[in-house]
């Protein structure tokens, strides 16, 4: 049973992971109504900005700040060049355009610091909680208190706050809502730069237990897709909730399942992204959109 | 989806001036000519590129059908190339079969294969899409391992090569070029057909206005699994042509990147248009080869930006850009003569 | 379209007036012709002033961390072009290409560089797949494959491909190192092992698993991990739910810190943690922490640039210099450069020793060594092959680690002499 247990626990551990890159995933969709292919390489980047930082000499929290507002004005910045000459075609457009910048940010960081892995300092302490032969590591309870203070602001952002309103509305129709004076070009910046910034919260929090290089966020970029349709691309509890579920799925699917075993359980997300899509389009915590012809 | 602007609009030469067909045919002949003619002229290393520039082209005629004509995305048709390269190699590791065979069944395989997923991921917009296809082109590596005892798991096949019959006279490696060639031929022929016929007026329907197409009368979700079955066909007979050229396979070989690589190939060549295939074929072979000289990860810096910018100034691609380029050369011509 | 037609014939055109005729390139350009002894050997590439080689190495995409080792190699032969006046007079020119670990573009490559370049041999092609995918054609051109970095058995086992051959020790030589200690130190362990699901987890696994059996070492847990999966950690949760008292970390650098990482984690479950080599270097452990890490085996055959027991070694000293004047800006201490080094100098011994400075005389050379030593090599570890064993280094010694860096303990293992030799 603790055997059980501990498995589920590090499935949450994975999940957490999972929902922190989700959580940018969602928060983008929410501003945009578009999905970031490039969104975890852009995290990726941030991190090695952090890392240069404390490189530099610089203490980790000074570092971080820094970090954060760096990633904001970049996430604002690729939307003005990147995005906004595109804006307004259609998904596939913007889709392609992504991958353009997942294939390119993803080379240009392994141009500057290189394929070797680098050391990050972990801002938890090490150890593990005890309790009844489980045992709980202080990173993954901090990853995991990480992302719900991040979920918390984004729900506070989404529904109590005039941005989020602008923001609502210009996701789902931008026509509208510049007609009702909401500038569109800003908000839209505006969301870049938000998902930006916590995409770099999850790139600093992963970072310690993945090992930082270029592709990092390679192989948490599908389970984070799969974590966001689960949970609805508009709901941060949604990613959250997720994120955690295909965790502890993959987890246990790997463990306890002979058939999948650790080598197929990326067939797990898979599995997710299209029973979720077939069952129930708009995710568990999701608002069903009704589409007007 | 409200959007009216079109990426793949057709370029505007061709709705200004619509092709004179003498023109045309005189034109593809004398490509012909010169596809015939070069593997006696160069050295056995770029006859090979150029089987390799066929051979991706195969495959992006086959994305081309589905991005370009039926405007829904993949991010995962290394899949569908790798099923076929796998199905050719199986074919001729455990049954001896003879090459000319394994081309069919790959193509059948990857074209079942593509029904099948095709009847789900449809239902889906394209958004999801993209997410659904990244997932299995992902969860394919490991399932190749898997299966060892068919597919060589992550040692993967060696295979021999096809030998060119005595009464060619040829070298190997024009022998698989001219293989090759035919390949690409027949593929060509028969994607310009599909688009004549009633499925490729149904698609461009669907790309162009999908609510309208549907009140019209096109079943939308048929056309848009045949699209996806087709492509996959194109794809999988690509990875069968390649079996034949490497003459080794293994899982690794067909990772994510693959078809994130051949989704640039197709968006940088052109979107929609028959030649794009060609040129993304082109550009995938040649780029990063050129590319390195400049620095290590310089192809995929390049890669990514020129994807990026191709979406902006020219959304048809190479094949747009040289249309329309051609198109102010052509129009001057006739007034001289 | 007909534009582009017209387009495309254009440029094929223009392709084969620039490339000239298909007879262009033929065999002897550039060379001189062998006479004595060595007439009718093919002396493509080589001259008597210079000698031509090329590598393809990824320096692109996910394996790209071994791009390092071309310009360790580079170093070298740069080094001694300029100060040894080259191998027996010839300045090596050394020509390296980037195939991002796929294996159709190593067969491109590999066919520029034969075709195009011209090369003598192709001296190092990294990763299995793509040395598979290249060596029937190598072999088949007769075209030297020296020294592949690769440590998969089938180059030495095979006798299909004379042309090709390996340099490190092959996997199967490495897992019976273990097995060896293993089977001295703790004949009754139980090894858990984590392996990457390829063919170079595969073989490593494979051959411990041959070299335990018959004794009381047993594999009681196994776990794979796909190179695109984010973490390792789940497999690590569950090969500690086995008890085992041993683990056997088969993974590729990344991979080896977060296992070596979940290891120290995890304050319950402290087996005796052997990391393989490929994964042994100290970019590996320093991000895990010193700390954790302590007490970790693996074994090596090539001197550690980190290791304070070379500080006076007459070549390791020689190597730190030379890397500073000839690849300013690479990292002396990176031991991918090291391997380059010491592979760059065993070419020079195999070519210097060749009977005849053409390609069947390199070929002949490199399956003729006999106690070669290579001075980047541990002391006691020496290049040999013969008829029938194409492995030129088998030997390794064991070492832990210990406050900061690897310290070897223990003689060299020579495998040949504990196993017999490697076949199939």
């Amino acid at each position: 049973m603790a055997g059980f247990v501990q498995q589920v626990v590090e499935g949450l551990g994975a999940g957490a992971i999972y929902a922190s890159l989700a959580l940018a995933l969602v928060l983008i969709y929410q501003f945009t109504g578009i999905v970031n292919f490039a969104q975890g390489e852009l995290a990726m980047f941030s991190t090695y900005i952090a890392w240069q930082c404390v490189a530099a000499g610089l203490p980790f929290w000074l570092a971080l700040v820094l970090t954060l507002a760096v990633s904001f004005a970049g996430g604002m910045l690729i939307e003005r060049v990147i995005i906004r000459p595109v804006e307004g075609a259609p998904e596939l457009t913007i889709v392609i355009v992504t991958v353009g910048l997942f294939i390119f940010v993803n080379a240009a960081a392994g141009w500057i610091w290189t394929f070797l892995i680098k050391d990050f300092p972990n801002p938890f302490p090490g150890g593990a909680l005890e309790a009844a032969g489980v045992s709980v590591s202080f990173s993954t309870l901090g990853v995991l208190g990480v992302v719900a203070a991040v979920m918390g602001l984004l729900y506070l952002l989404f529904q109590h706050t005039k941005i989020g309103l602008g923001m609502r509305a210009v996701a789902t129709n931008p026509a509208s809502a510049r007609l009702v004076g909401i500038r569109v070009g800003r908000t839209l910046a505006l969301g870049w730069g938000l998902a930006a910034t916590v995409g770099a919260v999850s790139g600093v929090l992963v970072a310690p237990l993945l090992f930082l290089e270029p592709n990092m966020m390679g192989g948490v970029l599908i389970y984070a897709f799969a974590a966001a349709t689960l949970g609805g691309f508009d709901s941060p509890l949604g990613a959250v909730a997720g994120g955690l579920i295909v965790g502890v799925a993959e987890t246990l699917a790997g463990a306890y399942v002979g058939v999948i075993g650790s080598d197929l359980k990326v067939g797990v997300p898979l599995v997710i992204i299209l029973g979720v899509l077939l069952l129930r389009p708009q995710g568990l915590f999701g608002r069903a959109v009704v589409e007007r012809a | 989806m409200s959007a009216t602007k079109v990426v793949t609009e057709p370029a505007p030469v061709r709705e200004r001036r619509p092709p004179d067909p003498r023109w045309r045919w005189a034109g593809l002949a004398l490509l012909l000519a010169a596809a015939v003619y070069a593997p006696f002229q160069l050295v056995p290393f770029h006859v090979f590129q150029l089987t390799m520039v066929l051979v991706y082209a195969v495959a992006l005629l086959g994305l081309n059908l589905l991005v370009g004509h039926a405007g829904q995305i993949s991010l995962g048709h290394g899949a569908f190339f790798a099923v076929g390269a796998y199905s050719g190699a199986i074919l001729l590791d455990r049954w001896d079969l003879p090459y000319p065979l394994t081309l069919p069944v790959a193509a059948g395989v990857a074209f079942v294969l593509g029904l099948a997923l095709g009847v789900p991921a449809m239902r889906l917009r394209g958004l999801y899409l993209a997410l659904v296809t990244l997932a299995i082109a992902i969860f394919l590596v490991p399932l190749l391992k898997r299966f060892e005892a068919v597919t060589g798991g992550s040692m993967g096949l060696t295979l021999a090569k096809p030998a060119p019959p005595g009464w060619s006279g040829l070298a190997e490696d024009q022998w698989l070029y001219f293989l090759t060639l035919i390949v690409t031929v027949a593929a060509f022929l028969l994607a310009a057909g599909l688009l004549r016929s009633r499925v490729g007026r149904a698609l461009h329907a669907l790309r162009d206005n999908e609510t309208a197409a549907e009140v019209m009368g096109v079943r939308l979700s048929f056309y848009k699994t045949l699209a996806f079955a087709w492509s996959a066909m194109f794809a999988g007979a690509a990875g069968c042509v390649y079996t034949w050229v490497i003459g080794f396979v293994s899982p690794d070989s067909f990772t994510v990147n693959l078809s994130i690589t051949l989704l640039a190939g197709l968006v940088v060549g052109g979107l929609g248009s028959l030649s794009g295939p060609v040129l993304g074929g082109l550009f995938v072979m040649f780029v990063p080869s050129i590319s390195q000289d400049v620095n290590d990860a310089a192809p995929g810096v390049i890669f990514g930006l020129l994807i990026i910018v191709v979406m902006y100034v020219a959304p048809t691609g190479l094949a747009g850009l040289a249309a329309r380029l051609a198109g102010r050369l052509v129009k001057k011509i006739p007034r001289k003569e | 379209m007909r534009v582009t037609a017209i387009g495309c014939t254009a440029l094929l055109l223009l392709a084969v007036a620039a490339c000239g005729g298909r007879d262009g390139g033929g065999a002897t350009t550039g060379g001189t012709a062998a006479s004595g002894q060595c007439a009718g050997q093919q002396t493509t590439g080589i001259t008597d002033k210079s000698i031509k080689l090329g590598g393809i190495y990824p320096l692109s995409g996910p394996a790209s961390a071994y791009g390092d080792i071309p310009k360790g190699i580079k170093a070298y032969f740069d080094y001694v072009n300029a100060e040894k006046n080259g191998i027996g007079g010839r300045k090596v020119e050394f020509v390296v290409r980037d195939d991002g670990y796929q294996p159709p573009k190593a067969v491109e490559e590999a066919r520029r560089l034969v075709e195009q370049e011209q090369v003598f041999a192709l001296f190092q092609t990294l990763g299995t797949p793509s040395t598979s995918a290249t060596w029937d054609y190598t072999n088949q051109r007769k075209v030297p494959q020296i020294f592949v970095a690769t440590g998969a058995s089938k180059w030495g086992s095979d006798t299909a491909h004379p042309w090709t051959i390996g340099w490190q020790p092959n996997y199967i030589s490495e897992a019976r190192v273990y097995a060896a200690y293993l089977k001295k130190e703790k004949p009754e362990a139980k090894v858990a092992v984590l392996y990457q699901n390829d063919d170079f987890g595969k073989d490593l696994l494979g051959g411990f698993k041959r070299a335990i059996e018959g004794s009381q070492v047993k594999v009681v847990a196994e776990q794979s991990y796909e190179v695109t999966d984010p973490s390792v950690d789940p497999q690590m949760r569950n090969l500690a739910e086995s008890k085992a008292d041993v683990l056997l970390n088969v993974t590729t650098p990344k991979f080896g810190s977060q296992a070596l990482a979940a290891d120290a984690k995890n304050t319950k479950w402290n087996p005796l943690h052997i990391v393989n080599n490929v994964a042994a270097s100290i970019t590996v452990l320093k991000p895990v922490g010193f700390p954790n890490v302590q007490g970790v085996v693996s074994s090596t055959y090539y001197k550690d640039p980190n290791d304070p027991t070379w500080a006076s070694d007459a070549e390791m000293t020689l190597y730190k210099e030379k890397m500073k004047q000839y690849a300013p800006g690479a990292d002396p201490n990176v031991p991918y450069h090291t391997f380059g080094w010491a592979v760059a100098s065993s070419f020079h011994k195999a070519m210097e020793a060749a009977a005849c400075p053409t390609r069947e005389g390199l070929r002949d050379s490199v399956r003729n060594l006999k106690g070669v030593q290579v001075d980047m090599l541990l002391p006691g570890v020496t290049l040999d092959t013969a008829q029938g064993d194409g492995f030129p280094i088998e030997s390794m010694q064991l070492m832990t680690f210990k406050g900061e860096r690897w310290e070897l303990f223990g003689d060299v293992i020579d495998t040949r002499k504990e196993f017999g030799p490697l076949t199939g």
